[in-house]
C-alpha cells in the first residue's frame, strides 16, 4: 500500500514538473533560450484562475481559457522585453533578466493578490476514489493524462506539421530560416507564449491540491528546470519522462527512507544521472555541422 | 557705547528665549510615557501586528482614562519589522535610543524576538513578548534577564499537546508531522521530552516542506508505524496540506496541533475536515464571556468599527496577550516609580495580583519564571466556518 500510494503521488507531482519543464523545452528548441520565470508563470496561472473562477465567479472553462490567454501574453512580454533585447546582441543577459522578471511578478502579485494563501476548491479534488487500496483524487489521475497528451501533441507537432518544422528550423539557422520565408521573430515569440501557457496550465491543475499564493511557483520552477536538464531539454518525451521519474524518486524516497532525505536523494540522482548521461535521458548531443 | 549695548542685550534675550523654547519642546514630549512595539505590520503576518496594536491600544485607553502611569499618558510607538530579524533589531535600537521608550513589546516571529533579546538585555530595557512562542526568548540564559512574556511557550505547549492527546484520545503511540524549519525542530525536542516524561512511546517523526503538495508518503509511514494520534506543528498553509492528504488517504486520525492553523483561512484551505484539527490557543472571544472579556470586546468594536463579527477578532490570542501584557507593563512601571530598566525589572517580580482578560494573575513573574502564562492557561479550539471556537471538554 505504501508503494502504490507513493507511485500515484509521484506520478501526479512528477507530471506537474514535466508540464513546467516542457515550457523550458519549447523555447529552447526554437531559440536556444529559456524563461527562468517559469515558476512565476505557473503561479500567475493559478492566481488568475482563482481570481476569475472564485472571486469573479466566471464559469470554469472561461476562467481557464482567460488565464491561459493572460499567461501567454505574459510570455510574449517576457520574450519582447527580457529576452529579445539581449539575445539580439548575442548577450546572455536574458538569463538574469528572466529571473528578475519572475521576482518582479511575484512581488506585484504579493501586493495585489495579498500574501495570505487562498484555497482553490475543485470538485475533482474533494472525494477520493479507491485505487489499488489507496485513495486518490480524480485530479491526481487527470494531471498525468493531460501531461502525457500534451507531450504527445508537442512531439507530433514538431515532427509532423509544417509549423513545427518551421519553428525547429529557426534554431538551426536564423538567416536561412528567414530566407525560406519563416517569420523568425514571430516563431520565437510564439514559443514563449506557449511555454508560459503550459506553466499556467500546470498552476491551475495543481492549485486545488495545493493553495494559491504569490511564492507557490518558486520551488516548482527550480525543480522543473532540473527535470528539463535531466530529460535532455531537446526532447519533449524525455522531459516528461524525467518529470515522472523525478516525482517518483521524491515520493519513493520519502515513503521508504523518510522525508529528511528527500531533497538530498532527489538532487543527488539528478547529478548522478547527468554524470552518466551528459545529454539527459533522451536528449541528443548538440552536433555542430560545418 | 550705549547704542550697541541695547541690541546686544536684545540678542542675548532672544538667544535665551530660543534656548528656553528649545528646551521646552522635549520637555513637552516627555509628558507622555513612550512604549515601543516591534512587530510585523506588513507582509504575510501583517494581521498579527494589527491584532497586537489593537490589544495594546485598548489597554492604553483604559490606563490613560485612569490618569496614565507615573502621572503621564502612555503613548505607543509602532515599528514594522517585516518579519525580518535584522530589521527588528534596528527598529528596537531606534525606539530605545531615539524615542527613549521605557519598554518594548514584540511580535509574532520567534526569530525576530530572538534577535532583539540580547539587545534588550544589554541596554537593560524591559522587552515583553506577546506572541512568539520560542522557548529561548524568555529562557535566554542572561544573568540579568529583561525579557518577559504573556503568550504560549513552545516547551509548555508541547507538554499540553501531549497531555491533551492522552486525556482526550487515550494516545498510546502518537506520531509527529512537523514543518522542516527551526520552529518544527524546537517542537520536536519539546514533544520528545514531553512524551518521555509521560512514558508514552512515539510512532515516528516526519518532516515536510512549505511547498509540499502531497504529504501522503510521510503520513503513510506514520500510519504503518501504528500512530493513533498526530501532533502537527506548521503554519496555516502547510497544515492544510496535511489535512487534505489525510482526506485522500481516508485516514481518520485525531490531530492535536500547535497554533499554526489560527494564523489564516484554515477553513477555506483545509476544507470541511479542517474542523477535525484541535489546536492550542491562549484565549478566544467565542462562547460565554467573562465580564472583562465583554468589556474589552465592546471597547474593540467601538474603537475599530470594522470589527463586526468574531471572525474579525480571529485569532484572538494577539489581542488578548497584548492587552494583558500592556497592563502588566504599566503595573510594573507604576510599582517601580520610575522608567529605569533595572527598577522596572525588579517591579515585575513584585506584581502581586492583576485581574486580566485571559485570567486572574497571581505573582505572574518571578526571577525563575518570566512567563505569565503556563500550561494550565492554554485552551483547545477548532475552526468552524472561519471562526475559532473553544472545545468544551
Amino acid at each position: 500500500m505504501l508503494l502504490i500510494s507513493a507511485i500515484v503521488t509521484g506520478l501526479a507531482v512528477g507530471s506537474m514538473y514535466g508540464l513546467i519543464a516542457l515550457g523550458f523545452h519549447v523555447t529552447y528548441v526554437v531559440s536556444n533560450t529559456v524563461n527562468f520565470s517559469q515558476g512565476s508563470s505557473m503561479m500567475l496561472g493559478a492566481v488568475l484562475g482563482y481570481t476569475f473562477a472564485i472571486k469573479l465567479g466566471w464559469p470554469m472553462p472561461l476562467a481557464v481559457a482567460a488565464s491561459l490567454l493572460c499567461c501567454a501574453v505574459f510570455g510574449l512580454i517576457v520574450e519582447r522585453a527580457l529576452v529579445r533585447p539581449f539575445a539580439e546582441r548575442g548577450s546572455n543577459g536574458w538569463l538574469m533578466a528572466t529571473v528578475a522578471g519572475g521576482i518582479v511578478l511575484d512581488n506585484v502579485v504579493l501586493f495585489t493578490f495579498g500574501k495570505e494563501p487562498r484555497g482553490f476548491p475543485s470538485f475533482l479534488a474533494q472525494k477520493p476514489i479507491e485505487l489499488f487500496g489507496t485513495g486518490v483524487f480524480p485530479l491526481q489521475l487527470i494531471i498525468p493524462v493531460v501531461g502525457l497528451l500534451i507531450t504527445l501533441a508537442l512531439q507530433l507537432a514538431f515532427q509532423r506539421t509544417r509549423l513545427g518544422k518551421a519553428l525547429l528550423a529557426v534554431v538551426q539557422n536564423k538567416d536561412a530560416a528567414r530566407l525560406m520565408g519563416i517569420n523568425v521573430q514571430w516563431a520565437i515569440a510564439l514559443s514563449f507564449a506557449l511555454s508560459t501557457a503550459l506553466a499556467g496550465l500546470a498552476g491551475m491543475l495543481i492549485a486545488p491540491l495545493f493553495s494559491v499564493h504569490s511564492d507557490m511557483g518558486t520551488l516548482f520552477g527550480i525543480k522543473a528546470f532540473a527535470v528539463a536538464i535531466l530529460g535532455g531539454i531537446t526532447s519533449a518525451s524525455g522531459v516528461m519522462l524525467a518529470g515522472l521519474l523525478y516525482g517518483l524518486i521524491e515520493a519513493l524516497v520519502t515513503a521508504f527512507a523518510g522525508s529528511t532525505y528527500t531533497q538530498i536523494a532527489a538532487f543527488a540522482v539528478v547529478i548522478l544521472a547527468l554524470a552518466v548521461m551528459p545529454n539527459g535521458l533522451l536528449g541528443r548531443a548538440a552536433t555542430k555541422k560545418v | 557705547m550705549p547704542v550697541s549695548t541695547l541690541p546686544q542685550l536684545t540678542r542675548r534675550l532672544l538667544l535665551a528665549a530660543a534656548a528656553a523654547t528649545a528646551l521646552a519642546a522635549p520637555a513637552m514630549a516627555q509628558d507622555t510615557l513612550k512604549l515601543g512595539l516591534v512587530a510585523a505590520m506588513s507582509g504575510q503576518s501583517a494581521k498579527s501586528g494589527e491584532a497586537i496594536v489593537r490589544g495594546l491600544s485598548i489597554a492604553i485607553d483604559e490606563i490613560n482614562a485612569k490618569g496614565g502611569v507615573l502621572g503621564k499618558k502612555v503613548e505607543l510607538v509602532v515599528r514594522d519589522d517585516e518579519s525580518n530579524p535584522a530589521k527588528g533589531v534596528v527598529a528596537a535600537r531606534e525606539l530605545v535610543q531615539r524615542e527613549k521608550v521605557a519598554g518594548l513589546f514584540g511580535g509574532l516571529d520567534t526569530p525576530v524576538s530572538m534577535a532583539i533579546v540580547p539587545f534588550a538585555n544589554q541596554s537593560k530595557v524591559p522587552f515583553m513578548g506577546v506572541w512568539a512562542a520560542g522557548t529561548g526568548i524568555t529562557r535566554n540564559g542572561a544573568a540579568e534577564n529583561y525579557v518577559f512574556r504573556v503568550s504560549a511557550v513552545d516547551v509548555l505547549v508541547d507538554k499540553a499537546l501531549v497531555a491533551y492527546a492522552i486525556k482526550k484520545y487515550g494516545a498510546k503511540k502518537p506520531g509527529m508531522i512537523l514543518i522542516n524549519n527551526p520552529w518544527g525542530e524546537s517542537n520536536e525536542v519539546g514533544l520528545k521530552a514531553a512524551l518521555e516524561e509521560a512514558k508514552v512511546p512515539f510512532a515516528g517523526i516526519e518532516k515536510f516542506q512549505d511547498a509540499d503538495v502531497d504529504v501522503v508518503p510521510q503520513l503513510t509511514r506514520l500510519k504503518e508505524a501504528g500512530a493513533d494520534v498526530l501532533f502537527m506543528v506548521a503554519n496555516v498553509a502547510p497544515s492544510s496540506q496535511v489535512v487534505k492528504s489525510l482526506d485522500r488517504m481516508g485516514w481518520d486520525v485525531p490531530i492535536v496541533s500547535h497554533w499554526g492553523p489560527a494564523g489564516g483561512r484554515f477553513s477555506e484551505l483545509a476544507g470541511p475536515s479542517g474542523a477535525k484539527v484541535h489546536f492550542i490557543q491562549t484565549f478566544s472571544f467565542a462562547g460565554t464571556l467573562s465580564p472583562k472579556a465583554e468589556e474589552v470586546l465592546a471597547a474593540l468594536k467601538k474603537k475599530y468599527p470594522e470589527i463586526k463579527t468574531l471572525a474579525d477578532v480571529t485569532p484572538a490570542v494577539g489581542i488578548a496577550n497584548a492587552y494583558d501584557a500592556m497592563h502588566l507593563m504599566s503595573l510594573a512601571i507604576a510599582k517601580a516609580g520610575s522608567t529605569e530598566g533595572p527598577k522596572v525589572r525588579e517591579a515585575f517580580y513584585a506584581i502581586d495580583k492583576y485581574d486580566g482578560l485571559i485570567k486572574s494573575y497571581t505573582k505572574p513573574f518571578s526571577a525563575e519564571n518570566h512567563d505569565a502564562l503556563g500550561s494550565d492557561d492554554y485552551i483547545f479550539t477548532y475552526f468552524k466556518d472561519g471562526q475559532i471556537l473553544p472545545l468544551t471538554n
